[in-house]
Order: structure tokens, then sequence, then C-alpha cells
């Protein structure tokens, strides 16, 4: 096969006795490099390059200068993690059921529950979430725990810029979970 | 009559006017360097829809003074099986004949008794082509004193191409000597006083800017280096300021190709305006064809070595011959 196919003889089905003619599908080919022609090809394709890469230079960079400007994100991105509180009352709306830890395939969650004191209440359902913590570093940002969470206590950010140098600076608390993210990542607007 | 351009200095300067012009070649030509690989990553950049170094100073101007501090503050390798003296006078020599053959760029006619231009020799594209061979043995023995089979290769790649190459580029230029009956690059400037060489030499001046990427290891005849496969080629096992000086001849290179290449057929310092702006006009060329250099290099991509070959031998050598031959006959009956 790659005697009949290499050294620029053309490719005779007849000569394979197994093949018939409707399973050969002829593949157009460019034409034989060299000679005059292929000189003459060469250079117009050459001023094609030419005027393509002129026609890149005179429109312009698209790059987006990341640190000074960030990428806008869409409404459903899944970012950093964010717990919620009652906007009326002020409680938490954990009641740390641990069903997001359940669901977290990374497993990166991790909720001790505690008893709601009737004076002192923290949250509005019986028991509240003593400790609740993320490891972000372990995260996969898949969402489960938003959709486990039967009161929407949790929910994907868009905040995406976690980088730190301390692996223990990643394991969020309760406290950092709360706090709105200290920078707004720009929103792709409707229809972007 | 075809006058015979043997060595007759036109005049003599005073010893501390040629010190002034070569103090003046240098500090002109340094500064323009460093420029020039700001410019050239710049264009690359916007080429490719990026903007290319802007971090370092105001636009990224002071890339190039970044750049230089990392290659200076690095270590000076050199690999064990190296052969040391020649390792070491390896990127010295491409150095010496880049800065040698700035020396005849002519930047302007006598102006006020002073020549604005290096020297003008009389056997002008002879000390070109003498000059920026010896370059080549730089590579050569770079690569063959690493002791590394890349450099090994790249070197044997350059040697290849230099003899693909240099004489097509020397037949390149033969037409424009006929035309102007100098060897002088002061005398072919002047002789086209009327009409640019690249008008009635369009042939020669494409194969000489051809040959010319071929000649300062440029794309898409980067053979030599080829990063891609041969990671730098002759290059590969240097370090440090030896390295930097690599990619400095290779940026001298460019300027000194360009310059000869506007002195021969772009009319070299000829404009309108007033004799002081004479050199403007010719820094003006220049840098239009390095910024065809650097488009060239944005837009193709590296030949194959037998492709290269090929265009060098079967298209190229033949092309030239022919250029010169109807060259030669037109000279004589007109």
């Amino acid at each position: 096969m790659s005697a009949a196919n290499g050294g620029g003889e053309s490719f005779d089905p007849k000569a394979v006795a197994y093949l018939s003619s409707a399973d050969v599908v002829s593949v157009q080919r460019g034409p034989e490099p060299g000679g005059v022609g292929g000189a003459y090809r060469a250079f117009g394709e050459t001023l094609r390059g030419l005027k393509t890469t002129m026609a890149r230079l005179i429109e312009g960079p698209l790059t987006i200068e990341y640190p000074e400007e960030k990428t806008p994100v869409y409404p459903r991105f899944r970012g950093r993690h964010k717990l919620h509180k009652f906007e009326d009352t002020g409680l938490e709306k954990c009641v740390g059921c641990s069903l997001c830890a359940a669901a977290c395939p990374a497993d990166c969650i991790r909720v001790v529950a505690a008893e709601n004191i009737p004076g002192d209440r923290v949250s509005a359902g019986e028991r509240y979430a003593a400790v609740y913590e993320i490891n972000l570093s372990r995260c996969i940002f898949c969402g489960y725990c938003e959709i486990a969470c039967p009161f929407d206590a949790i929910t994907m950010g868009h905040d995406y810029e976690m980088a730190d140098y301390d692996r223990s600076n990643l394991i969020f608390t309760k406290e950092m979970l709360l706090a709105e993210p200290v920078e707004r990542t720009p929103l792709k607007s409707e229809g972007e | 009559m075809l006058a015979l351009p043997l060595a007759d200095v036109n005049f003599v300067e005073a010893t501390w006017i040629m010190v002034l012009k070569s103090v003046i070649i240098f500090a002109v030509v340094f500064g323009i360097l460093p420029i020039l690989t700001v410019v050239e990553r710049k264009l690359i950049g916007r080429f490719q829809h990026r903007y290319g170094p802007n971090r370092v100073g105001p636009f990224g101007l002071l890339q190039p003074l970044a750049d230089v501090g990392k290659l200076i503050s690095k270590e000076s390798f050199r690999p064990a099986n190296a052969v040391s003296t020649l390792f070491i006078l390896g990127p010295l020599l491409p150095v010496v004949s880049g800065v040698l053959a700035l020396a005849i760029i002519p930047w302007g006619n006598v102006q006020d008794g002073v020549g604005l231009y290096g020297i003008d020799v009389p056997i002008g594209i002879l000390y070109f082509f003498a000059v920026g061979s010896i370059a080549f043995y730089g590579l050569l023995l770079g690569g063959w004193s690493s002791g590394s089979k890349y450099s090994l290769l790249g070197a044997m790649r350059s040697a290849a191409q230099l003899i693909s190459y240099e004489v097509s580029m020397g037949l390149a230029l033969l037409g424009v000597v006929m035309m102007s009956g100098s060897l002088s690059l002061v005398d072919i400037v002047e002789a086209q006083g009327k009409v640019w060489f690249v008008i009635p030499q369009l042939v020669g001046f494409l194969i000489f800017m051809l040959a010319g990427f071929a000649e300062t290891n440029r794309t898409p005849f980067d053979m030599p280096e080829a990063d891609a496969e041969l990671v730098q080629g002759f290059m590969t096992e240097y370090g440090g300021m030896r390295f930097g000086s690599f990619l400095l001849v290779e940026y001298m290179e460019i300027l000194v190709v360009s310059g000869i290449a506007a002195a021969m057929f772009l009319g070299g310092w000829m404009g309108p305006g007033p004799g002081f702006l004479d050199p403007i006009w010719m820094l003006v060329k220049m840098l239009c064809l390095i910024f065809v250099f650097i488009w060239i290099r944005a837009t193709l991509p590296r030949l194959r070595y037998d492709q290269l070959m090929t265009l060098g031998w079967k298209v190229l050598l033949p092309l030239a011959t022919l250029n010169v031959l109807v060259t030669a006959i037109l000279v004589v009956v007109t």
C-alpha cells in the first residue's frame, strides 16, 4: 500500500483484488509541488498570507488585560460558594442538615450541627451549623451542594480569584462564606 | 567609460573625525538594537491579536533593559565536553563581523567635509560579503564546540544554508553593480538619482531580500535555530550573555542587511528635503525593510530542509543568473 501511495504514483484500485471500485473514495489532492507552477503558486500563497497577517495587525489586539480588566462571567457561572442569611430577620438559612456534605463528590464540606438556644437563635430552623467549612483546594465547583441544599442556604457565587500561597488559607470558614466577596466579578450582560 | 574602482579613496578625513564617526555609528546602532527587539516583539504580538510586552516601563519600552539584566545575571555555563576556547569564540566572531559590516552602510554623502558613513570602501559590496561570512564561522565553531548533537546539527544546517544562499545573494547584487558601474555603496546610491534600482532590478531586490532572510537566520529560513526541532540549534548550549550576543547579532544582521538593501535598491539617503535629512531618510527606509522582516516572520512557517535547498539552488540561483545576464545585455546595448 505504502509503495502504491508514495512516490507520486496514482493509486490504482484495480490492482488490489479485494477492493471493488465502489469502496474507493477519490480524494481531491492539491497540485503537484515543484516546477514553475509550484513556485508561482507559492508566491501567490505567500502574498495571501502576508495580506492575512496585515489584516490582523490593522484589526488590533483582542487581549483582555487580566489583572486590570476581568473577563465577565455568565450569571450561572459556578464560582466561590456563598452562605446566605434571611434578609428580614438576619438569621442564617443553613440548618446544619449536612446534605451538602453528603452530596459533595470531592468530600470538601464539613458541617457540625448544634441545637439552637431559644433566646439566641442563629438559624431559622431547629438546629444550626456550628462549624461550616469548605476546603476550596479540594472543591471541584460542581454545584451539587447548591442543588442538594433544601433551604437555598448555599449557592455558588461568581468569584473566581481564590489563589493563595498557603493551603490552610483555602479552608473557608462559615464567617468567610457569609461575608460578601471583597471584589465583585463582572457579569455578562444579557445576550452577550 | 567605466573607471576601474580600485583602491581610490575619495578623500582622507582627520583621525578625530573618523573616531567621532565610529562612536556615533556605534551609539546610534546600539541605541536602535534594543528598541528593535521590543518593536519586533510588539509587532509580532499585534500580528497575532495581542499586545506584546507592555509591562516594563511605559509601553514596555524598558523590556530590553530587563532582558539584558536577566541575561547578564545568568551563569555563563559551559558543557563538560565543550571545546572551551572555541566555545567562547563562537559568539564573539559574529559580533565582530556585524560591527564591521556596519562601517560601510552609507547614511549620507560628504557634507561639510565629513562623509556620513563609516568608511567608503571601493570594494564595498565585497567587503560586506567577506565580513558577513565571518559570522558563519562563529555559528559553526559555536555549534561544533558545544559538544551537543543539536548544536552540531544546527551548525551544519547553517553551513548548508550559507552555501545555498550566498551565491544567489552575490548574483542578485551584481545587477546593481553593473548598472551603477561601481562597488562603492556611496557611488551606488549616487547613481540612483533618477530612478531607484528597485524598479529595474526588482528581481534582484526580491532575491536579495530572500537571501537576506537566510543570511540573518530569520523565518522562513531559520533552519539553524529551528526552536521547535533543534531547540535553538547552535545556541542550545549557550546561556547568559553569550546567548544574548547571538541574539544581538541576529538583530544587528537584520540592520545591516536592510541597510545594504536600502542603499542598493531603495536609493539610500535619497529623499526630498535638505541635506541634513539624509540620514533620517536612510533610517526610515531601513526601518521599512525591518518591518518587512518582522511581517514575514509573523506570516510564514519554517521551510523544510529540502525545500530550502530546492529554493536556493533550483529557483534563486538560475533566476539570479538570468537577471545578471539580462542586465549585462541591457547595460551593453544602452
